[in-house]
């Protein structure tokens, strides 16, 4: 679900729908709203904090349509990169990447790799991969 | 200049383990010395309109809260990339934890000696939640060597739980810590091989 941009802090929501202007709101929890024009969920998939993604197919032209902070995501997802990664060097909150790596993601510029489930966590292969890992650094 | 499909990096499964422990016990220098780049920070911005969470109906105060986590990354080979996450000191973002242990390989406690009992909201967390932890007991420079099974009992540990002692600031130290909670982790969960 799409929510408005900002919104009161701290104070009661004054109808389902429209930010109203009775409360003050620090510019800075306004700026991710800004940069996904008010959305806070991902039109498609929920993209963990540790979701792989990676950049696919040619380079969007100008005319695709994309912001500023898509292209830095598309940049950055050259190699591949998480969420968090995503969101620690772009400064911004990790529910921003999800909405904006989701953008993405439809237009087939990104591919992403769920991360090892809970169930996934009795795959002995997998523990001895991480192991010879650790002990090769 | 583009690349060609075939030349782009193939996409890694990510693991995360977490690391636990009272204010200052040394989470995000162990973070730090054992990753391939400075810890990173990331934040959730955590509002009544649930950026990013789905479920704020735990949280008393409905209000937009920004909660910062330090983590760094380990790149395994080609197929694993593993996250370290040192979680949020304070016991008001338990549902932040939440997030974090979901799907978590294990925790790593560190233990400062000198507050001990720091590292109980942690050990009753994952132990109630089932994650496979061990205890790092963080020997500061100057601090008193302790006898470890005394700590042991001084935490009330299960005997099953690994305990060790380790150097928060060195790389090499901080390695073994993961491999003991690695070797830990796939004793509880791994299938038997050959079962």
């Amino acid at each position: 679900m799409s929510g408005p941009v900002g919104g009161p802090v701290g104070g009661p929501v004054s109808g389902a729908d429209g930010p109203t202007d009775e409360h003050w709101v620090d510019p800075e929890i306004i700026r991710p709203y800004v940069v996904t024009r008010g959305r806070t969920q991902p039109a498609h998939g929920r993209f963990d904090l540790i979701s792989m993604a990676l950049a696919v197919g040619p380079p969007p032209g100008p005319d695709a349509g994309l912001d500023p902070e898509h292209l830095r995501i598309l940049q950055l997802c050259r190699e591949p990169k998480s969420v968090a990664e995503i969101a620690a060097y772009l400064d911004l909150p990790a529910g921003t990447i999800r909405v904006l790596l989701g953008d993405l993601f439809d237009r087939e510029l990104v591919s992403a790799q769920e991360p090892q489930s809970e169930v996934d966590m009795h795959d002995m292969k997998m523990y001895r991969a991480v192991l010879d890992g650790l002990r090769s650094l | 200049m583009a690349f060609a499909r075939s030349e782009r990096p193939r996409l890694p499964t990510a693991i995360k383990i977490l690391v636990a422990g009272g204010f200052g016990a040394g989470k995000t220098t162990m973070v730090g010395a054992v990753s391939e780049t400075r810890p990173l920070r990331t934040e959730e911005v955590l509002t009544d309109r649930g950026i990013g969470v789905d479920d704020l109906t735990s949280v008393e105060a409905k209000r937009t809260t920004t909660v910062a986590m330090d983590f760094g990354r380990i790149t395994l080979g080609n197929d694993y990339v593993l996250y370290l996450f040192g979680t949020p000191g304070q016991e008001r973002f338990w549902f932040v934890w939440d997030e974090l242990a979901e799907g978590s390989l294990g925790a790593v406690i560190l233990a400062d000696t000198r507050r001990l009992a720091d590292c109980f909201p942690s050990i009753d967390y994952f132990e109630r939640r089932g994650t496979p932890f061990v205890v790092a007991v963080n020997c500061f420079e100057g601090a008193q060597k302790f006898d470890l099974d005394e700590v042991r009992l001084a935490l009330q540990l299960n005997p099953s739980v690994p305990i060790i002692m380790c150097d928060a600031r060195k790389r090499e130290s901080s390695r073994e810590v993961l491999i003991t909670l690695v070797k830990h982790s796939a004793r509880l969960r791994a299938e038997p091989v050959g079962s």
